[in-house]
């Protein structure tokens, strides 16, 4: 029997409800997968080990396609070199210049340090072991700055490690496969860094908004900050160590203080990732967080000062002190 | 002498650009620096998205969004579902305003597809706000519709070549 004179033969199938339907189904859809990602917590989560094996998956074809970007990029910067090689000796000659006065004293400033450091019985930070690798993948948009680096779990990458390029930080690993991680950078809106002007140890964070230069929120003593002032991590919370250079301190157009990244001046195509997991590694678990406060020896009691007029206390008298461990009861 | 026109083939007009955008994208997303710039990151999902609700509306397209989407999160290291919903949001609206759009030329669609790229991107700024607890920069935002936008001849080449291959929605 031919189609047409079959029950459905007149029927026409409103295609155009058909796919508003199906835009709707699918909207529900990533409505839904939206939801459940930004609530999954658990990195062996479904969420987490997709990313993961797509990082896997993505990062051998951007490592083979960045090759020969990489090399378009070295003989573009060839290019450059032979281009400016003049201006470039003049600066250069200039800066040698400038750094012979620091030399000496920074050669003075370590002697002193050192004699410092000796003095008050300082000990210095372990150097801190560290992962080299080339980023492969690179997302620059508003609503990600994220890099996938060819350094995973197999080379002792955590999540949480900072991640520096040869001049400053650039984020922190925010999800580790076998072979690759992800690094959240700076710039990416949901980043949040907790950093120090080093002028006058005033503490801000810098939080990012997709934009090449993170603004600086929550600063304290705004009025003292300069531009050009440097910002390095202040290492609160413990997430990230003290001390890694961040940048320096500039104001917006908008009025804000942000900051142009060191790690800017510079392709971060390679990165160097620290493992560092938190303060105690620097400083020693048992130092941080002893199991027993030591105990405290106290002189028997001394005898109540004679009373000059016979009146209450006006205030309530601190509780009596455990002389064992020095805890109030 | 019958005129017969070829019929829509889904990996034709479906399948291979949706493969290009992926592969554009990948390319794309390579850690590219000319003279110290960092090259734009266009939106190479919006040429399909504005194309295939223009050939003809279809139940296959937004299926293949929702996956060219989360391939995009995935490569971006975007929450799951954001770049779907901006790519649908370009897609319903061409399907909503479609019999407007017909018949008119290069440059007005080209103004048209600007219109929807701003929605699909104010849809991505909104939902990463909400999501982030900040705005997204703003000249950030520009600057990815600017170069989304360029891709405009990608997605006329997608209407050309497939406009009357279905003449019931001629």
């Amino acid at each position: 029997m031919a189609r047409r004179d079959s029950a459905f033969g007149e029927f026409k199938a409103p295609l155009g409800w058909f796919a508003g339907a199906a835009v709707v189904a699918v909207v529900l859809v990533a409505v839904i997968l939206l939801v459940r990602d930004r609530r999954e917590e658990n990195p062996n989560g479904a969420f987490p080990t997709v990313r993961r094996a797509a990082d896997s998956i993505a990062a051998p074809m951007g490592s083979a396609l960045s090759a020969p970007v990489n090399w378009a990029g070295q003989v573009s910067n060839s290019v450059g070199d032979y281009l400016f090689a003049a201006s470039q000796n003049r600066d250069l000659k200039r800066e040698v210049t400038a750094d012979q006065s620091w030399k000496y004293e920074v050669a003075a400033l370590r002697v002193e340090n050192a004699r410092l450091r000796s003095l008050l019985g300082v000990r210095t930070d372990p150097p801190m072991p560290m992962v080299f690798a080339r980023s492969v993948l690179d997302a620059r948009g508003p609503f990600a700055n994220t890099r996938v680096a060819d350094a995973g779990a197999a080379s002792g990458v955590t999540e949480g490690n900072p991640a520096l390029s040869e001049h400053g930080l650039i984020g922190r690993v925010i999800g580790v496969g076998a072979g690759t991680s992800r690094i959240m950078l700076l710039t990416d809106v949901e980043s949040r860094t907790p950093v120090l002007i080093s002028r006058n140890n005033g503490r801000a964070i810098l939080v990012g908004d997709g934009g090449p230069n993170p603004r600086l929120d929550f600063i304290r003593s705004s009025d003292n900050l300069r531009p050009g002032d440097r910002v390095l991590t202040s290492g609160d919370g413990g997430v990230l160590p003290r001390g890694l250079p961040v940048g320096a301190a500039v104001l917006g157009v908008d009025g804000q203080w942000r900051v142009a990244l060191d790690s800017d001046s510079a392709p971060i195509d390679d990165v160097r990732i620290l493992l560092f997991k938190d303060i105690s590694q620097i400083t020693g678990r048992g130092e941080l967080a002893p199991n027993a406060l030591p105990g405290v020896t106290t002189g028997p009691p001394l005898a109540p000062p004679p009373t000059l007029r016979a009146s209450p206390p006006k205030t309530q008298p601190p509780p009596a002190e455990n002389a064992q461990t020095g805890r109030r009861p | 002498m019958i005129l017969s026109s070829r019929p829509l083939q889904p990996q034709e007009w479906v399948g291979l650009p949706w493969l290009l955008c992926i592969l554009a994208t990948l390319a794309f997303a390579t850690p590219i620096r000319v003279m110290g710039l960092q090259a734009p990151e266009p939106v190479f999902g919006f040429a399909p998205a504005f194309a295939w609700a223009f050939i003809r509306p279809s139940i296959l397209p937004p299926f293949a969004l929702l996956l060219l989407g989360l391939a995009m999160d995935l490569m971006w290291g975007a929450p799951l579902g954001l770049w779907p919903l901006c790519l649908l949001s370009l897609h319903a609206l061409v399907l909503a305003i479609r019999a407007t759009l017909s018949g008119h030329g290069f440059l007005v669609l080209w103004g048209w597809y600007g219109s929807g790229c701003a929605l699909a991107l104010g849809v991505g700024f909104v939902l990463t706000a909400l999501m982030a607890g900040a705005a997204p920069n703003l000249w950030g935002v520009g600057g990815q519709w600017l170069a989304s936008v360029a891709l405009y001849p990608f997605a006329y080449r997608l209407i050309d070549r497939f406009e009357d291959a279905d003449v019931r929605f001629r």
